[in-house]
């Protein structure tokens, strides 16, 4: 599904990733753990195409085709769909507005007819039932005024609608007290199929505990440094980062 | 709000010539000597057939003109305007008394379809809800060429005619209340207007009237090196409402024409008007040649008790606008508000925004601007908040925000506050605010385009304002903003 092939980023002339390898395959969870600062985030922004990044070497297949030529509208349309860290703000915009006009942007770009009000209204209102979405959030201003929780649930109830072929989770659980880290699980896990794949980045084992990943990668200095399964999260939490810090020294 | 998914569609149709109204339509016109004189000023008159007291009302205009000097504490630069440089007549020939439509040269009637205005009634009437129906006076430079319905608002006892022809025909209510908002002496380019106006309407709801229908005025500049001087009179008298609707446009053209309007609104007691604004005057190329100065007084006066006067205006056009639509809330517990949107983009300059003028008790106020600025244009929000010493009570609400597309334009608040009575409560809010790459980037990710998402939240920011336009201009108002920021984004 994604592969990605001796991936050399750099911003401002800050090198970020050196040469990252990396395979998900079709219906595999993949969850990414490591320190601050070693190019997790960057790695889903330069997934997903956020300009601000140079791409020196390297390349991104989603199911063979290099996306890097892509602009981040395009990888969207191609099933691509980033859970950001920090969702943004869209005064003015109702979430309801915004789901419309990204779906059918989408199936537009995909040569698709666009969804019917009174289906597009059905859908939303199934999946926002089902994330603990109030109705009155869905007319407010896109994350405006949200909670860090209410954000995050935006996000995931986006990424139902749009039913994407390969999502990346963005430290979704940072900021996210126990309840909504459960409904916020349980929102992905329900989305979990053996034709979608997910890459979960996170700093801390706990939410792994809830979306259960299928393998774990370490990540430091922009690179993927070790690889196994989910027990390697677990043997993370237990003895920290150190022992990958020294790889990096070393 | 199905209308974002128009404005989206409506930008992907647009090619590179974003302007769609800037075609020019061949008709013999007649033209008055070039420049300014006392004679081209009687020759206006004789065209329109006026009484004497107009005339002189004009020469008394005209002489007071030559002593002013053109205002320069705007925040625009332009080079010298030559007045005597242009035409301030330009009238299709063998006009000014058709009696039906037929006799109207079949090139403006084509003019008015290109450009959307319904001017038939019966294919008005055809397939359309009564309630919907507007009333159109169409305005081709320097004489209406058509006003519509007519004949069904006199019988509410409305009167909706071209300003030249109240002017013969009512000429007690014209005297009455001519120049009695924005006297002659106002400013430099109202009593210019005093002096030469030519078109405009006329409007007056008798006292209890609700006017059946919205009324509007369409107004085209399509001679060259013309001036036009719009003159507007609105009258809404006890306890009458009224909304109004002008829009405006002009070809393409390398030379700048100048626009200088003179609106005057009068509310008696319990009366409310609503007049919104459309303007998309050809706004001049991206290097900022050509393009309408937009130079225009107006005001209305809540001269009775409980009146209500409301501005709503969304400004795309114009290579310059100048402009301040404000309220003078006499009667006590009179209420003004104004709600703009103003756009520009390319090489525009806009400094605009409304007075309120808080002279009798319990006067309340409300303004909403919204300054959207592109490319390499200017945009400036003027307001002037005032209370009189015996405006007690009075309230006024401010907010202005400003926002920001690109690195290379500028957003300026200038607001002026004045309050000589204590008890009087003025609040203000100003944001000014960037469309974020990140911002950009978040909507791109779920799928939209660079432009769709630009579009998206313009309309966002716009739409506290774009509720206060009727229906079916609020939509036609939404897409002409995306057209105006239409290659904006890099």
């Amino acid at each position: 599904m994604l592969q990605i092939k001796n991936l050399v980023v750099q911003i401002e002339d800050n090198r970020i990733l050196n040469g990252l390898n990396l395979t998900v395959n079709k219906g595999e969870v993949a969850a990414i753990m490591g320190p601050n600062g070693s190019g997790k985030s960057t790695l889903s922004y330069v997934i997903a195409g956020k300009a601000d990044y140079e791409v020196l070497d390297g390349e991104i297949l989603l199911d063979g085709q290099n996306i890097l030529e892509m602009g981040p509208d395009e990888r969207a349309a191609a099933g691509l769909f980033l859970a950001f860290q920090y969702p943004l703000e869209i005064p003015g915009v109702a979430s309801m507005t915004f789901l419309k006009a990204a779906i059918n942007a989408q199936r537009k770009a995909r040569g698709e007819i666009e969804l019917t009000t009174p289906d597009f209204i059905r859908r939303v209102n199934a999946a926002a039932t089902k994330l603990e979405v109030p109705k009155d959030m869905l007319k407010r201003g896109l994350n405006v005024g949200f909670s860090g929780g209410e954000k995050k649930r935006m996000e995931i109830l986006q990424m139902a609608l749009l039913e994407p072929r390969f999502c990346i989770l963005d430290e979704t659980d940072s900021g996210l007290d126990i309840d909504a880290l459960r409904i916020v699980s349980e929102g992905v896990n329900a989305l979990r199929s053996p034709d979608r794949s997910f890459l979960v980045i996170t700093h801390y084992q706990r939410l792994l505990n809830y979306i259960v990943p299928d393998s774990v990668h370490v990540m430091s200095a922009g690179r993927i440094v070790k690889s196994g399964g989910k027990e390697l999260a677990l043997e993370l939490e237990a003895n920290g980062y150190a022992d990958y810090r020294e790889i990096e020294a070393a | 709000m199905p209308a974002v998914q128009e404005t989206i569609d409506q930008v992907r149709l647009i090619d590179v010539d974003q302007y769609k109204y800037g075609f020019e339509t061949d008709v013999e016109m007649e033209k008055a000597p070039k420049g300014l004189s006392e004679d081209v000023i009687r020759f206006i008159s004789a065209k329109k057939g006026e009484p004497e007291w107009m005339l002189e009302w004009r020469l008394g205009a005209y002489k007071r003109w030559l002593t002013l000097k053109e205002p320069n504490w705007a925040r625009v630069s332009y080079d010298k305007i030559d007045y005597n440089d242009m035409y301030y007549y330009a009238g299709p020939k063998n006009f000014p008394s058709p009696k039906s439509l037929d006799e109207v040269d079949p090139e403006i009637l084509k003019t008015y379809e290109k450009l959307g205005i319904p001017l038939r009634e019966q294919e008005i009437l055809a397939g359309v809800e009564p309630k919907n129906r507007v009333a159109v006076d169409a305005v081709f430079d320097s004489v209406s060429v058509a006003t519509t319905f007519k004949a069904e608002l006199a019988k509410a006892g409305v009167i909706f005619m071209p300003i030249s022809e109240a002017i013969r025909e009512y000429p007690d209510l014209v005297r009455q209340y001519l120049g009695t908002v924005v006297p002659v002496t106002d400013n430099f380019f109202a009593t210019l207007n005093s002096a030469v106006f030519t078109d405009g309407s006329f409007v007056y709801i008798p006292p209890g009237v609700r006017c059946p229908m919205e009324l509007s005025t369409y107004f085209r500049i399509n001679e060259k090196n013309t001036g036009q001087f719009e003159r507007t009179l609105i009258i809404a008298d006890k306890g009458s409402y009224v909304s109004y609707l002008e829009g405006c446009t002009a070809p393409m053209r390398d030379e700048n024409q100048l626009h200088a309007a003179v609106v005057e609104l009068i509310a008696l007691d319990d009366a409310e008007i609503k007049y919104s604004t459309v303007q998309n005057w050809y706004p001049g190329d991206s290097e900022g040649r050509g393009g309408i100065y937009n130079f225009v007084t107006k005001r209305g006066d809540c001269r009775g008790k409980n009146s209500i006067i409301t501005w709503t205006q969304v400004e795309t056009g114009s290579a310059i606008t100048w402009k301040y639509p404000s309220c003078i809330l006499r009667g006590d517990g009179s209420r003004g508000e104004f709600y703009s949107i103003a756009v520009s983009n390319g090489m525009q300059q806009v400094d605009s925004g409304t007075k309120m003028l808080h002279l009798g008790k319990n006067t309340t106020s409300r303004i909403i601007s919204k300054g959207i600025a592109a490319g390499r244009s200017e945009n400036t929000y003027r307001g002037l908040v005032s209370a009189h010493r015996k405006a007690s009570n009075a309230r006024n609400f401010t907010n202005c925000d400003s926002l920001l597309i690109g690195n290379q334009c500028g957003a300026h608040t200038v607001p002026y506050i004045e309050s000589k009575n204590a008890t009087a409560v003025f609040e203000h809010e100003a944001t000014t605010s960037k469309i974020s790459e990140d911002q950009l980037f978040y909507c791109q990710q779920r799928g939209l385009s660079a432009e769709e998402a630009t579009a998206l939240i313009v309309n966002g920011f716009v739409k506290d304002v774009l509720q206060h336009l009727p229906m079916e201009f609020a939509v036609e108002a939404q897409k002409l903003i995306s057209i105006s920021l239409e290659g904006s984004v890099g």
